[in-house]
């Protein structure tokens, strides 16, 4: 089975009904993205599959097409940090930082679609679980992050398959 | 991947006894720390070890500071306050410091030179800024009396700034890491002066923390991630009712299953399946037919808990926490007295990563690499269920994805070394699955509070009589602590004085409890049972002052003048709020304060209720730790403290039916999200000359606040939280 992750080409051989969170982690040996839950609800594992943030734990890898481009957290700012990074280490954003991943790649994810999201779209999109409680820097985040794409007139395409 | 640091015991043991204040040989540091830095490119990955100044520092030849930390980082940021308080006092350049985690074995061959490592309790600053700018400033000491002593001139004529010291009669300058060598052959001083902290450059401000850029790029390797070659993973269950045991179990029912090495049996009551992934280990460990003996406790449930509990309400009891003149006579003669009854229930710790732990056993010695809040007691566990001396063992700890108090217990290290004891020379990475995690927690315990109260004509407090009945941490972690207050951890916030005083004087006050121990494992969890006196005590105050038609804030203060520092962390909370002046249309506030881990703290709350939906606009939080060592970081736990006060009394708690709990997985033990998030002021207000904890003590104000603003809004008093049982349409 061969996967397009992080602009590179990976044969894997697992079973077919593997969680691609665990062919992330365990077979390719990339662990950014996390365990969390298992049943799609925290978010932890969050990744992009062509471009669109999806959570990974209960996605069959059979599920993903050899054409479909996969982001994880390694691959999001490969040159430089993804504005949205940048930003996140600028306000000191994670506590423990195990969730972050998955938050980092749903806030980017959500600033690809909706360049100037309210803090209303932000409640309603964002709903990655923080157990530490980093929420307000969350949104005081995405808001900084997307002022700085747009002042770049960037869509925040820095990622490995961009 | 990281290079993990795997040859730590084939090292000669060369333990050093030297004091704290003096620096160890190379070799010596090399054993405690090995050649390698597995945990961190922070920490230096690659570059050779130079010798210490002393215990906490370490100046590399390029200047660069390594500062070694034995308390636990678990996102609370003490990391980087810890290393504040060195640096602040070794007057090196904040911009080259890295840090190193100190491992409990080496800790204890050099006679416990890095003192406690245990962290919980809100205590990793405030129980160690003193020996901690101690180390810094004999650090400095001898690193100034280097390069004096090179340049044959009295240390008196040096200063130093940012790591260069300079000869000031000269004007000769070297740096720290030029003389870091020569600085370990001086004698640490017999006297050291610290600073005043007005004079502080590093601690007291707002610096970032040291490890943010590792969690932002997926870097960071936390226990789950950590990898060491030929590794096996085993996935665990335990009887889902605690005190079951297990009664077998069919491995030939999943042995063939694909990775599957072997199925373990751990002590009377867990069977772990052992693979070579994760995903194989939970998919066997799935199929695997179990049978239980779930025990006498089969039948329990929350409302025979809460029975017996309430029967505790009323029952006699000669364990009193706090007693004032006779509240029980001045009650039996008042005319009317107030009364009600509250409850708090079982809660999860639920940290974003689960327990784990790495471990290899040898028959010459033990290892593990992973998460504990208790690097002490995770090593005298991992040797005992080694067997082997805690002399041949040592935990290599970590940074943790969220802990709570969760990783004040051991459970998860035992089961990994009873596995890794199973395949001698094969390091075993041991992982609960979520619902384990869920279903094995050590839990924050279940209490109950009857509050009875009476007031003279003029709506002056009288008498106050607060009963606890609940479930005792202690009775099941230390039984020993148990004395003829009772259980003394029952009365946080409540004491007559100390780090959780109450802050009120009542002409007649008792404070007392039942305890009933129900079997569900309790357990530490942030802020622990000040969370719940707080919301008793701080709500009752509020439905005296409504009795009284007294306004809230007035009606405490007349209660608080002999508590002023109290008073000036609610009043700040108040001011902020804007207590003053009429809410906008459709809000409605309210307040509460305690003091906890030594710290004190208000909030005053601002919630609008619609339909029956609530929304929390605001919070002002106002806290008072003594010293503030990092605001921004502060600031970063009291906002995330209340999203950890705020999840039970908004929608999460723990449930027993058929002496299980309920809920196994976020679906049914509904933490707080983003959406739910108020906007969040923290007031940081240090009146110095004491040293209070910031992680905890905010939760507790966070959901009577919350509370005491959903009465003004709707008329009712929710006693019995989560309110997601309460209609408040």
């Amino acid at each position: 089975m061969k996967l397009n992750i992080n602009g590179e080409t990976k044969e894997v051989e697992v079973e077919a009904d593997t969680p691609l969170l665990w062919v992330i982690r365990e077979q390719l040996g990339m662990t950014g993205t996390k365990y969390g839950c298992g049943m799609s609800i925290c978010g932890a594992c969050t990744v992009h599959i062509d471009g669109v943030a999806q959570r990974s734990c209960v996605l069959p890898v059979s599920a993903v097409r050899e054409d479909q481009k996969i982001t994880t957290i390694e691959g999001l700012g490969v040159q430089q940090f993804h504005p949205v990074q940048e930003v996140w280490a600028e306000l000191d954003v994670p506590q423990c930082g195990y969730c972050q991943s998955g938050m980092i790649m749903a806030a980017s994810s959500l600033l690809a679609r909706n360049a100037n999201p309210s803090d209303e779209d932000i409640r309603r999109e964002i709903t990655n679980i923080c157990r530490c409680g980093t929420y307000p820097r969350v949104i005081e985040g995405i808001k900084t992050a997307a002022k700085r794409l747009a002042a770049a007139g960037d869509q925040g395409g820095r990622d490995a398959n961009a | 991947m990281q290079t993990p640091d795997t040859d730590t015991l084939e090292q000669p043991v060369n333990p050093s006894r030297r004091s704290f204040l003096k620096g160890s040989s190379i070799a010596a540091g090399a054993f405690v720390f090995g050649f390698s830095f597995p945990f961190a490119k922070s920490a230096l990955a690659g570059e050779a070890a130079a010798p210490e100044v002393n215990a906490w520092v370490v100046v590399q030849p390029d200047d660069t500071v390594l500062i070694r930390i034995a308390r636990i980082e678990m996102g609370q940021g003490s990391l980087t306050g810890l290393a504040q308080l060195v640096a602040e006092e070794l007057e090196c350049d904040w911009d080259k410091v890295h840090f190193e985690l100190v491992k409990p074995g080496a800790n204890q061959a050099r006679d416990n030179v890095w003192k406690s490592q245990a962290t919980g309790g809100s205590t990793a600053i405030r129980g160690s800024h003193e020996y901690l700018r101690q180390g810094g400033a004999a650090a400095r000491h001898m690193l100034v009396a280097a390069a004096a002593n090179q340049w044959q001139v009295p240390a008196s004529e040096c200063q130093v700034d940012k790591g260069v010291i300079t000869h000031k009669p000269t004007g000769k300058t070297t740096t720290y890491g030029a003389v870091a060598t020569a600085a370990n052959d001086i004698t640490p001083p017999e006297k050291i002066t610290l600073k005043d902290p007005s004079e502080w450059k590093i601690a007291g401000k707002a610096v970032k923390r040291l490890d943010t850029k590792e969690k932002v790029d997926g870097s960071m390797i936390y226990t789950t991630d950590f990898t060491l070659p030929g590794m096996l993973i085993a996935v665990p269950k335990a009887c889902p009712v605690h005190g079951g045991t297990l009664k077998s179990f069919d491995a030939k029912a999943v042995q063939d299953m694909p990775g599957v090495k072997h199925v373990v049996q751990l002590d009377d009551n867990a069977v772990a399946v052992v693979a070579d992934t994760f995903w194989r280990a939970k998919k066997a460990l799935d199929a695997l037919p179990i049978e239980w003996n779930l025990g006498p406790n089969a039948s329990v449930s929350s409302a025979s808990i809460a029975e017996k509990l309430r029967e505790g309400l009323s029952a006699t009891t000669d364990y009193v926490g706090n007693k004032v003149g006779d509240a029980p006579s001045a009650l039996a003669k008042a005319e009317k007295v107030i009364e009600a009854d509250y409850s708090y229930p079982y809660q999860n710790h639920a940290p974003m990563e689960t327990m784990s732990a790495v471990v290899r056993w040898r028959k010459n010695g033990c290892e593990m690499w992973g998460a504990t809040q208790v690097p002490e007691s995770a090593l005298a566990a991992l040797a005992e269920a080694a067997e082997l001396p805690q002399e041949v063992c040592e935990v290599h700890t970590m940074r943790i994805g969220g802990s709570f108090g969760r990783r004040l217990a051991t459970d998860y290290v035992r089961q990994a070394a009873l596995v890794a004891k199973a395949f001698p020379d094969t390091p075993i990475k041991l992982l609960w699955t979520r619902e384990e995690d869920m279903l094995q927690g050590h839990f924050h315990p279940v209490t109950q509070c009857r509050m009875r109260a009476s007031m003279d004509a003029n709506g002056e407090l009288q008498a106050l009589h607060m009963r606890i009945a609940g479930q005792s941490i202690l009775a099941h972690v230390n039984p020993k602590g148990i004395g003829e207050k009772g259980d003394p951890v029952m009365y946080q916030g409540l004491d007559p004085e100390g780090d959780m005083a109450i802050g009120y004087s009542v002409p007649n006050l008792l404070v007392d409890q039942v305890m009933v121990n129900p079997h569900i494992r309790p357990g530490f969890w942030r802020g622990v049972n000040l969370n719940q006196n707080a919301l008793y005590l701080e709500c009752f105050i509020d439905e005296l002052a409504h009795a009284a038609g007294q306004d809230p804030l007035a009606f405490r203060r007349k209660l608080m003048a002999k508590h002023p520092k109290h008073l000036a962390v609610l009043e700040a909370a108040a001011k902020g709020i804007g207590w003053d002046k009429k809410p906008a249309q459709g809000i409605h506030r309210g307040i509460a304060q305690v003091k906890g881990f030594g710290s004190y703290v208000a909030a005053a709350a601002e919630v609008s209720v619609t339909d029956g939906k609530l929304k929390i606009h605001r919070i002002v939080a106002a806290t008072d730790p003594g010293y503030a060592i990092n605001p921004q970081q502060i600031e970063a736990q009291v906002a995330g403290s209340f999203v950890y006060g705020l999840s039970p009394m908004l929608s999460s708690e723990c449930t027993v039916k058929d002496g299980r709990i309920e809920q196994e997985n976020f679906h049914t033990y509904q933490v707080m999200q983003l959406r739910d998030m108020p906007e969040v002021e923290v007031i940081t207000m240090p009146s110095g000359g004491f040293w209070g904890g910031v992680g905890e003590p905010t939760i507790a104000v966070a959901a009577p606040a919350v509370l005491n603003a959903i009465f003004a809004a709707t008329g009712k008093r929710i006693r019995n939280i989560p309110i997601k049982n309460t209609d408040l349409s």
